[in-house]
């Protein structure tokens, strides 16, 4: 395993994720990674791929020279961060005439793509580099009392094309495979593989919001202590929005959501505090007695 | 009788958009339609209709819709498309030709010139780097001007 890596923030979880950078960075250390931010990186191109398809090229670009240059390898921790740098990664280093092109544009601000970086999504990473197994075997504080309902998303898988088709899109279990390795259960739940609805929140937010509900009502019956997500979008949706989702749906939903490293940070012996538990929007007060107790 | 004003060309420059190519491979199964978590929702939004009004030349109608800026980006479409076509590609290039005809949808106008003034789409506030280093977690530049640079001439 390499043992540094440039850690992709983007634009939400500096401000409003930092619970999930806190227990990313952490879960890094304990398996000998240092996942360090590059101050050079700034958006990543996604939110305005609708206005401008070469604009965001040029950002993601721009994003992959900082890291190439740094010689250090991209984690991302936004699934959308990830998905747009990995396929600008992958249309950059096949395609010479597009590389060239966009590198007379980034010369503007003394930039250049040769090599691009390999991009992989955190999660990603953990469960190639580390995986269930490597998790299992540090697992200090076993969460078998607890059972979670886990939220892909749809960019740490798709498109599938520029993450080399890492994993079935159509049937995923990477993310499942991790939290069962702490012991706890994966709650099945219908339609799982749905979308946040989080793309939308600008543009319209009270069909964002009913994206965001109807996936939060399965999730609701299947009764989990918490969903459990890798994105800071999804839980824009989930966490942030969880009230007006819930007044629009006119139901009762009290759903905590907490980002995949901090409940594997948890089994694995970090506090509540190095997991930034208290962070969560939807307060968890039953859970944080409950994991108190689980120790 | 209404006449609908159709423009034949605009199936080709769809095609012309990087990510539109594949728009001509589409036999219309509905794959796309029925893989979309928007249109499950909100009937405004029907991939499968809008690259038949593509092909059909529907300029118009569908540059000036509301229903082109729909999209989630789930690329469930795309995923499941037998014929190989990026619906979530395709819509992008749709949405880039109207960007560029004056019709951008106002919250993309927001977020460009937040881009352009931060480097990312929220103000990071000194403040909000005293609670990072509060946490343990690394400081951060609070702008980006080469954004602004890359972003101008676009």
């Amino acid at each position: 395993m390499e043992n540094k890596y440039a850690l992709f923030l983007g634009c939400t979880i500096p401000l409003r994720g930092r619970q999930y950078e806190k227990s990313a960075v952490e879960i890094g250390r304990l398996f000998g990674a240092e996942l360090e931010p590059q101050q050079d990186f700034a958006c990543c191109g996604f939110p305005i791929k609708s206005a401008t398809r070469e604009g965001t090229l040029l950002l993601a670009a721009r994003n992959l020279a900082v890291a190439e240059e740094a010689g250090l390898e991209v984690l991302a921790l936004c699934s959308s961060c990830a998905s747009v740098l990995a396929e600008a990664a992958e249309e950059l280093a096949e395609d010479d005439d597009l590389r060239k092109k966009v590198n007379e544009k980034l010369a503007k601000v003394k930039r250049k793509i040769e090599k691009p970086p390999r991009v992989r999504h955190f999660a990603r990473w953990l469960y190639e580099e580390v995986g269930p197994e490597g998790i299992a075997e540090k697992v200090v504080a076993p969460l078998g009392d607890f059972r979670f309902a886990v939220h892909y998303g749809c960019h740490y898988l798709k498109p599938s094309w520029a993450f080399h088709d890492a994993e079935d899109p159509e049937a995923p279990h990477s993310l499942g495979d991790l939290l069962r390795a702490t012991g706890a259960d994966v709650v099945d739940y219908a339609e799982y593989k749905k979308c946040c609805g989080g793309a939308l929140l600008g543009i319209d937010a009270e069909l964002s919001l009913a994206l965001a509900g109807e996936k939060l009502t399965r999730v609701k019956a299947a009764a989990p202590d918490a969903v459990v997500l890798v994105c800071p979008f999804c839980a824009v949706m989930y966490d942030d929005n969880q009230k007006k989702v819930a007044a629009q749906l006119e139901a009762e939903l009290d759903l905590p959501v907490l980002f995949l490293p901090q409940v594997l940070g948890l089994a694995l012996g970090l506090s509540a505090k190095d997991v930034g538990l208290k962070l969560a929007k939807n307060k968890c007060e039953k859970l944080i007695a409950a994991f108190a107790e689980a120790k | 009788m209404t006449i609908i004003k159709t423009d034949p060309n605009f199936k080709h420059e769809v095609a012309a958009e990087p990510g539109g190519e594949a728009i001509k491979y589409c036999f219309a199964c509905g794959t796309c339609t029925a893989a979309c978590p928007v249109r499950a929702l909100d009937e405004r939004y029907n991939p499968r209709k809008i690259i038949r009004m593509i092909l059909l030349g529907l300029r118009d109608r569908v540059l000036e819709s509301d229903f082109i800026w729909l999209c989630s980006t789930c690329y469930s479409c795309e995923e499941r498309c037998p014929q190989g076509v990026p619906f979530a590609e395709i819509i992008t290039a749709v949405k880039n030709i109207a960007a560029r005809e004056g019709k951008l949808h106002p919250a993309y106008v927001t977020q460009l010139d937040l881009l352009k003034q931060f480097g990312r789409l929220y103000e990071l506030e000194e403040f909000d780097n005293k609670k990072r280093l509060k946490m343990g977690l690394a400081e951060l530049k609070t702008t980006c001007d080469e954004v602004a640079k890359l972003l101008d001439d676009e």
